[in-house]
């Protein structure tokens, strides 16, 4: 088989993500999280007071430079294409419980390539729930669930989410009095301002350009045996291992690893939620960050589901610690995956019904 | 055939058009409305051994699949 452009593409924006992962490390960020969509998310709900965990709050510019940057090559590329209105508030709720899951785990799916990439052996129990949860959410898919069409939106609607994030950009830089920063913890712990908000500009274009998405990447294997969103992750996880190798952060084990727990069942559990929300949304919350900033309204309602969904994280002790899961966390996990269950057998069962009556 | 695709989130363009190409059918056509859904569909195609012809339309693309 011969290397697609698309492949080759994907070889070089990989490695380059996995690159600047390991420098926002070793530039001050914590440990296997230059990059973590559901920290960072939960970190800017920790600066808007919107939780009071004072080791997690931090305006994150990673952030706003993933959405940015995906918003400006997408204006560029002309592939600004606003749209929505498929389940807004379904994806709401979805993204909340994915949001959780990824705080009982303590990383999204880019975090858990980047863990496993430093050593984490516990990333990799996380990885094989990932897997578990994708498979379900595409039994699901497959027996007929969706959350309807999108339609075309106005080209204002589409740049609300950016421009809130380009908001908080002038917030942090200028009125950081407003917001609230950990003095301790991994929120205190960040690679200067202006590098952050730089990788996120950059990882934003590339994520957008190459269509990254840590869950498409192994539908796509299972589905048709197509290795080419694979590819992206693997590329990241190999650079950023080769770099953590190289700078001495590389440390094999379940113990003793940076901002992580070693209960193997809710290391699983937490990651498959996050997998099966993941399918029924979409996209990872990576691929949800990128697609707000192109302007989709419905991944600009997972954001706010993601924002909303690490609140409660924190203000009802549904986080993981280092010490491990938190019984709520734990009844938390079960609710989301009951939940998110009997949202697609509702969602496939009334489809059926609208098809017997109007004939398929 | 024609599969509408237009408006459906990642993956179920996908899925969709493998219902389709699974009753194997030997020419079909599939509209979608975002570059990612072309790209995806595109990829699966020619895994299936389709040939894809790509022409723009007003809300996005038309794809031409045609069995090799």
């Amino acid at each position: 088989m011969n290397i697609s452009k698309e492949k080759k593409s994907l070889v070089i924006a990989g490695s380059l993500t996995g690159v600047i992962s390991v420098v926002l490390v070793l530039l001050g960020n914590p440990a296997n999280m230059g990059f973590c969509i559901a920290c960072f998310y939960r970190d800017i709900a920790g600066a808007l007071s919107l939780h009071n965990a004072a080791v997690v709050q931090y305006m994150r510019p990673e952030i706003i430079g993933l959405i940015l940057g995906s918003m400006l090559i997408s204006i560029l590329r002309k592939e600004f294409k606003p749209r929505g209105g498929s389940s807004p508030v379904f994806r709401f709720v979805i993204s909340f419980f994915v949001m959780i899951g990824a705080l009982v785990f303590l990383g999204c799916p880019f975090r858990m390539v980047l863990r496993l990439a430093g050593g984490d052996l516990n990333a990799l129990v996380a990885l094989f729930g990932f897997i578990a949860g994708i498979i379900a959410g595409s039994i699901l898919l497959n027996k007929g669930f969706t959350l309807g069409r999108s339609y075309q939106q106005t080209r204002v609607e589409g740049g609300v989410i950016g421009s809130i994030f380009l908001a908080m950009l002038l917030v942090l830089l200028f009125i950081p009095s407003l917001l609230k920063f950990s003095t301790s913890g991994p929120g205190s712990l960040h690679a200067p301002i202006i590098l952050s908000l730089i990788g996120g500009l950059v990882v934003g274009a590339l994520a957008q350009r190459n269509r990254f998405c840590m869950a498409g990447g192994i539908r796509d294997v299972f589905l048709f045996r197509d290795t080419t969103l694979l590819t992206g992750l693997v590329m990241v996880f190999v650079a950023a291992l080769i770099m953590n190798l190289l700078t001495g952060n590389f440390t094999l084990g379940f113990n003793g690893q940076s901002v992580a727990h070693t209960n193997w069942l809710w290391n699983f559990l937490g990651m498959a939620l996050v997998g099966y929300g993941s399918v029924l949304l979409g996209g990872c919350p990576l691929r949800q960050t990128i697609l707000a900033g192109e302007g989709n309204s419905d991944s600009a309602m997972s954001v706010l589901g993601m924002l909303a969904g690490a609140a409660i994280s924190h203000n009802f002790g549904l986080a993981s610690s280092p010490q491990g899961p938190t019984t709520g966390g734990m009844v938390a996990t079960i609710l989301g995956f009951v939940i998110l269950t009997a949202i697609a057998l509702v969602i496939i069962y009334a489809k059926k019904k609208e098809e017997a009556v109007h004939g398929s | 055939m024609e599969v509408d695709a237009r408006g459906l989130s990642c993956p179920q363009p996908i899925i969709e058009t493998k219902k389709v190409v699974d009753k194997k059918v030997k020419e079909l056509t599939v509209l979608v409305d975002n570059i990612a859904a072309k790209e995806n569909v595109s990829r699966f195609a020619k895994a299936m051994k389709y040939e894809v012809a790509v022409e723009e339309t007003d809300y996005g693309w038309k794809l031409f699949l045609e069995k090799r």
